[in-house]
């Protein structure tokens, strides 16, 4: 029973973890239909400088309650630099091309910002434990969690409800699902299209960047971060369906939880859980959880 | 008289997409050697029998026999390999390669050589053969050019040739003529024509233009929401201001 | 078009055969071993290329690579085995086994689906490789025992002249292959497949058997280059099968540029340089070195480093009259 305890602890953690980082991934793809390699280097991005803007409130001996909006402006800095940034330099340049091109483009800016933040921070580890400590701690079945880690699972669902609501209830988002249906027919709506390319980008980016900043507090940001995370968010997003909102959490609820069982029932089998188990969906429902099927046209 | 098996027959063929019927109960025989036009308005059904002979759509009911062969549930590819070939609105043709090319790919996949990996794709028969196939279609002297220099007509020839150099027992074509200017539109039908006469192939073709069907097919069957109205001569079958109003009225 | 070779492109390749079956007796050793390495990886690098023909990218080639490269380590652990001429068709069977099963579902997909199934694979034997420790020696790796060939062990001054020349023969024999590949109707089926699949259905092909057959050719490439890098580096660890290799091949063959058989290989030797002098001068700029190369070749020149060649060559060349069409 305090086994089980455990496992749906660790596992609605990882999830609220995982769901930050590939939210924002899914967003991107159901707006531009373009898989964003470089995600993992925003989220990256997001944790570094969040890190960094916390240890400098905390160095300048100021309250250390105001962490927290330091990592949040991290988080803002990254996103709305990188993401307008990014889109308009290059991504745009790549609109239309064949899919494989745009895969490589995005991967190249990956490895930019891998690179890029050795050589603005180095590679020493940064850890800003004091968000995370700040909060006290809580034991649960004998393990002892921090309250932040349940702070974090509060906020990524809240997080996930706004974006849910700002999809389905604002004009903005019905600007844009209009734009994800038919984009020829938007343009002739009178549609920006091209500026809500940019915002989607920019609001996924962010994403990206709050969820690095989110769980930094919890972990060591090091070099190299962003290329572990990657290929997990791809695991959540393929599984959930891709450009899928409520398809990020449920792929991230599974995998959340199928990584806390690997861990605590069958170790070794830690990694390949993620993989094998989007190997499955994929086989059985290639669209994804919830995704939907696209039609060929003859 | 003995009847010749025909070479399509469907048999109360049906097909709803939710509450409009864009097939209903069609029964049809196709006989080998006849040219046949399929003419109808948007929406009565003819685009919808097309699809559901080539084994784009599943029917509702109903059967479907190639040679006497049933191919209900068969995928497109196997409803080409039991003899039938189609071309379409949309020429769909390999533009990263050339004109040649596209038939000689026509032709291995005819000869079941899609997955030969060592012998290569020009040899003498098929470059030949390919060839010949194009002198008939009057694109022989683009044959080493890119896809891209064709004129729309020369599209649309291919899209056919292609289907063409299957060496089907039926081709089917889809609106051979749409897209293709109005100069140009009898010149290449009077080219399909001319083929098709030639070479005897069982043709059914479906059009939007009553004077094209009236003109090249020997027989017409008129569409209108999902049934065949009229089979029969052109002349007499278009002469009738009912069939006419059907076609055109609902435009 | 047919394909003719023109004086020049004979010339240009005589040229290049000489240059390669000569250089161990001028190039220096360091320059031989990246050699080595580039003309092994370049094996890989044409399997990746010929599904990028197709219009398919993949990221997850690096499963046969280490399939192959383990094949080596695992054949000495257990067997003893150090035959050449053994473990070289061991790595190729067991890659193209590989992707005979594998195929048999990855062939349905395409697009962004086609490549997350790959990198998925991938993953699968590389978190196996790290975590069953016990068997595989986990982030340590395996040894390689020095190979012999035909049983004959060369000896130590010779070694790296041994490895080199076994690699350039499996090249060579590789090229020839897949030149006969894409001049047949696989292969343009292949090409066709990024135009118009459903043309391909409508004439009575499955291109879904066209993908499948030649993933599996693509793993026995991948197996072969495993095993020639195997031999090479004599060290062999979990990172062969990490996505960013994977990824390395895909990048080398946009790099060299993917529509010919040469691009891969002058993009093989160009990156395999390019890695050796930023390790040494500028080791955290590395990635950002190939990342800012692929953007620059993505944005500028698509068609890589062997299209720049080309325009170079016809500039100089008379009149550039049939030209190689790959």
């Amino acid at each position: 029973m305090a086994l089980l305890t455990i496992i749906v602890v660790d596992g609605l953690v990882f999830a609220a973890i995982l769901f930050l980082l590939s939210v924002g991934l899914t967003l991107i793809f159901g707006v531009l239909r373009i898989l964003n390699v470089s995600h993992g280097g925003i989220y990256a991005l997001g944790a570094y400088m969040g890190t960094y803007l916390a240890l400098k409130v905390l160095d300048a001996g100021l309250s250390p309650y105001l962490t927290y909006p330091m990592l949040l402006l991290g988080a803002l800095i990254v996103g709305l630099v990188a993401g307008p940034l990014l889109e308009r330099l290059f991504l745009r340049r790549v609109y239309g091309r064949a899919e494989a091109i745009q895969l490589l483009l995005t991967f190249s800016i990956l490895l930019i910002l891998d690179d890029l933040i050795k050589l603005v921070w180095g590679t020493t580890p940064l850890l800003v434990s004091t968000p995370s400590t700040l909060l006290g701690q809580v034991v649960i079945a004998g393990i002892p969690y921090t309250w932040y880690h349940f702070w974090l699972i509060a906020v990524s669902a809240l997080f996930g409800g706004a974006l849910v609501w700002l999809v389905r209830g604002t004009r903005f988002g019905k600007v844009v699902t209009s734009v994800i249906t038919d984009r020829e027919v938007s343009v002739t709506l009178g549609i920006n299209v091209s500026r809500v390319y940019t915002v989607a980008f920019t609001l996924g980016a962010f994403c990206a960047a709050l969820g690095g900043a989110a769980i930094a507090p919890t972990i060591a940001v090091a070099p190299g971060f962003a290329l572990e995370v990657v290929v997990q968010s791809f695991a959540v997003i393929a599984i959930g369906g891709m450009g899928s909102l409520e398809g990020a959490a449920l792929g991230a609820f599974l995998v959340g939880l199928a990584r806390a069982l690997a861990i605590h029932l069958f170790p070794e089998f830690e990694l390949v859980v993620i993989y094998v188990l989007m190997l499955v969906v994929l086989i059985v429902k290639p669209e994804g959880l919830f995704g939907q099927v696209e039609l060929r046209r003859i | 008289m003995p009847e010749a098996m025909p070479i399509l027959e469907t048999i109360e063929l049906s097909k709803s997409f939710g509450m409009v019927r864009a097939a209903h109960a069609i029964n049809v025989q196709i006989l080998q050697g006849e040219l046949v036009g399929i003419v109808g308005a948007n929406g009565s059904g003819k685009t919808t029998f097309l699809n559901l002979i080539t084994g784009y759509l599943r029917p509702d009911r109903g059967r479907i026999l190639i040679m006497g062969r049933e191919s209900v549930g068969l995928p497109p590819r196997l409803v080409t390999k039991l003899g039938l070939a189609r071309s379409f609105q949309v020429p769909q043709l390999y533009i990263g390669l050339s004109v040649l090319e596209n038939v000689l790919l026509s032709l291995a996949a005819q000869a079941g050589k899609g997955i030969e990996c060592w012998k290569p794709l020009y040899r003498r028969l098929w470059v030949d053969k390919g060839l010949e196939v194009l002198e008939r279609f009057g694109l022989k002297p683009y044959a080493h050019r890119a896809v891209a220099e064709l004129p729309e007509g020369g599209r649309k020839l291919l899209d056919v040739a292609l289907s063409f150099a299957l060496n089907p027992t039926l081709l089917l074509m889809d609106e051979p003529t749409s897209g293709v200017s109005i100069e140009d539109k009898f010149e290449v039908m009077d080219t399909l024509a001319e083929v098709l006469r030639q070479s005897h192939i069982t043709t059914i073709f479906v059009e939007h233009d009553m004077e094209v069907v009236e003109r090249y097919s020997q027989r017409v069957l008129v569409f209108d929401s999902g049934e065949v109205v009229a089979d029969g001569e052109p002349a007499s079958v278009l002469a009738n201001p009912e069939v006419r109003k059907a076609i055109l009225g609902r435009e | 078009m047919e394909q003719r070779l023109s004086r020049g492109s004979v010339a240009a390749i005589a040229g290049a055969s000489v240059l390669f079956a000569a250089a161990p007796f001028f190039a220096a050793s360091w320059i031989l071993f990246i050699l080595t390495l580039a003309l092994a990886k370049f094996i890989a690098v044409l399997a990746v290329a010929l599904f990028l023909r197709a219009g398919l990218v993949s990221f997850g080639h690096a499963l046969f690579y280490a399939v192959g490269a383990y094949s080596v380590g695992f054949a000495y652990k257990w067997l003893g085995l150090r035959e050449v001429l053994l473990l070289v068709p061991l790595g190729v069977c067991l890659g193209a086994g590989a992707a005979a099963i594998i195929g048999l579902f990855i062939a349905r997909y395409r697009g962004v689906f086609f490549a997350m199934l790959n990198l998925a694979v991938s993953m699968i034997l590389y978190a196996i490789l790290l975590k069953f420790y016990w068997v595989t020696g986990g982030t340590d790796g395996l040894g390689v025992g020095t190979p012999t060939l035909l049983g004959y062990l060369p000896p130590r001054a010779m070694l790296r002249m041994s490895y080199y020349y076994v690699t350039l023969a499996m090249a060579g024999a590789v090229i020839y292959a897949v030149y006969r590949f894409l001049a047949s109707p696989l292969g343009f089926f292949l090409k066709a497949l990024a135009d118009n699949e459903i043309r391909i259905e409508y004439s009575g092909a499955s291109a879904r058997r066209v993908i499948y057959a030649t993933y599996v050719l693509s793993g026995a490439l991948g197996g072969l280059a495993g095993v020639l890098a195997a031999f090479t580096v004599g060290h062999i660890v979990p990172e062969y099968a990490f996505w960013i290799q994977s990824g390395e091949f895909v990048f080398i063959a946009l790099l060299g540029g993917y529509a010919s058989v040469p691009g891969p290989l002058l993009g093989a030797i160009a990156f395999e340089f390019i890695r050796t002098y930023a390790s040494k001068y500028a080791p955290y700029a590395w990635q950002m070195t190939l990342g800012t190369i692929m953007l620059l070749i993505i944005l500028f020149q698509p068609g890589g480093l062997w299209a720049i060649y080309e325009a170079v060559a016809s500039r100089f060349g008379r009149g550039g009259e049939g030209v190689e069409r790959a």
